[in-house]
């Protein structure tokens, strides 16, 4: 039986609001090798405005859906005519998502440092470079995984469809 | 060394060993014990029809759950829709984690894309979390199909 495949992401009304537009996947990854040296450039001057700038990179590609991202701009820009075309698009929800944690991340991060809290500035910078990091070397999204472990822990918000079987 | 550069190396450590694991285990298709599988949900046919839309694979069923923000769950769509597509009496559902949040806390799933392989009675016999390979399905599927 050939069963036709319901893809929940794809119908589903939490999953994808408005279709967008897809996108080079290695633009975000290379973005996310920038953020991880200018994290590390952070860490070691703990330079809060610098972190502050992070956390302006990191608003712009959020609120645009990537389409005023800086870094984007780089890699489009001298990046990306060298390489050869992407083998498959990706939807930009989860990079998109990823900004938006590390823009969370980042403005915590740059306030402690320019309040002169440095223990909060290191771990909230260190945080932001851990999921940088992860992104950039292996491709993996670290806040669209605690997404999920968020959910779970919140209480239900919406009534589900789902009922044990009697 | 200063302190700030100090941790910068141990979160990118820390960071290097986890992705490494990560890379390792990912995808891997285990079979679920059947103790624990029962323990959550005592129910055998927990994950019946009206959880999953539709009815059970006469064979296997493979059960996925996705989130919005997952970018590997549209490849674990294409493995396992190809496999249902390729095997006679194997259903795949692909279910949206968010809201089917009872179940996702019940069958303990912390992760998308993660799949289950439920026999022909609906019990889960394997799991993956992450893009599973596709002969890695195929044999959950034949173990599946004899337990059922």
């Amino acid at each position: 039986m050939a069963q036709n495949t319901p893809t929940a992401a794809d119908t589903d009304s939490g999953a994808q609001r408005a279709p967008k537009q897809f996108i080079d996947p290695r633009g975000p990854r290379f973005g996310a090798a920038i953020t991880t040296v200018v994290l590390i450039v952070v860490l070691a001057t703990g330079w809060g405005w610098l972190l502050a700038a992070q956390a302006v990179v990191f608003a712009l590609s959020a609120f645009s859906d990537l389409r005023l991202s800086p870094y984007g701009a780089i890699y489009k820009r001298f990046v990306r005519p060298r390489l050869a075309p992407p083998t498959e698009l990706e939807n930009p929800a989860p990079p998109v998502f990823a900004q938006f944690v590390g823009l969370g991340f980042a403005v915590v991060g740059s306030f402690a440092y320019l309040a002169g809290w440095d223990v909060l500035a290191v771990i909230f910078a260190a945080f932001a470079l851990v999921a940088a990091f992860l992104n950039a070397a292996f491709d993996f999204c670290l806040g669209c995984e605690v997404y999920l472990l968020m959910h779970r822990a919140a209480p239900r918000r919406r009534p589900v469809d789902y009922r044990p079987a009697a | 060394m200063n302190p700030g550069l100090l941790v910068a190396l141990l979160a990118l450590l820390a960071a290097s060993a986890f992705g490494l694991w990560r890379k390792r285990t990912d995808g891997r298709m285990r079979a679920s014990d059947p103790r624990r599988a029962a323990a959550e949900a005592p129910n055998e046919a927990l994950i019946g029809e009206p959880a999953l839309g539709g009815p059970l694979g006469e064979r296997a069923t493979l059960v996925q759950f996705s989130s919005a923000f997952c970018a590997p769950c549209r490849a674990t769509r294409v493995v396992l829709a190809k496999v249902a597509e390729d095997v006679d009496g194997v259903a795949h559902y692909d279910l949206d984690a968010e809201s089917h949040l009872d179940l996702v806390r019940a069958l303990g799933i912390l992760r998308t894309p993660t799949t289950l392989v439920l026999d022909p009675a609906g019990r889960e016999t394997a799991r993956a979390g992450g893009v599973p390979r596709r002969e890695q399905v195929l044999a959950a599927v034949g173990t599946a199909a004899d337990a059922g």
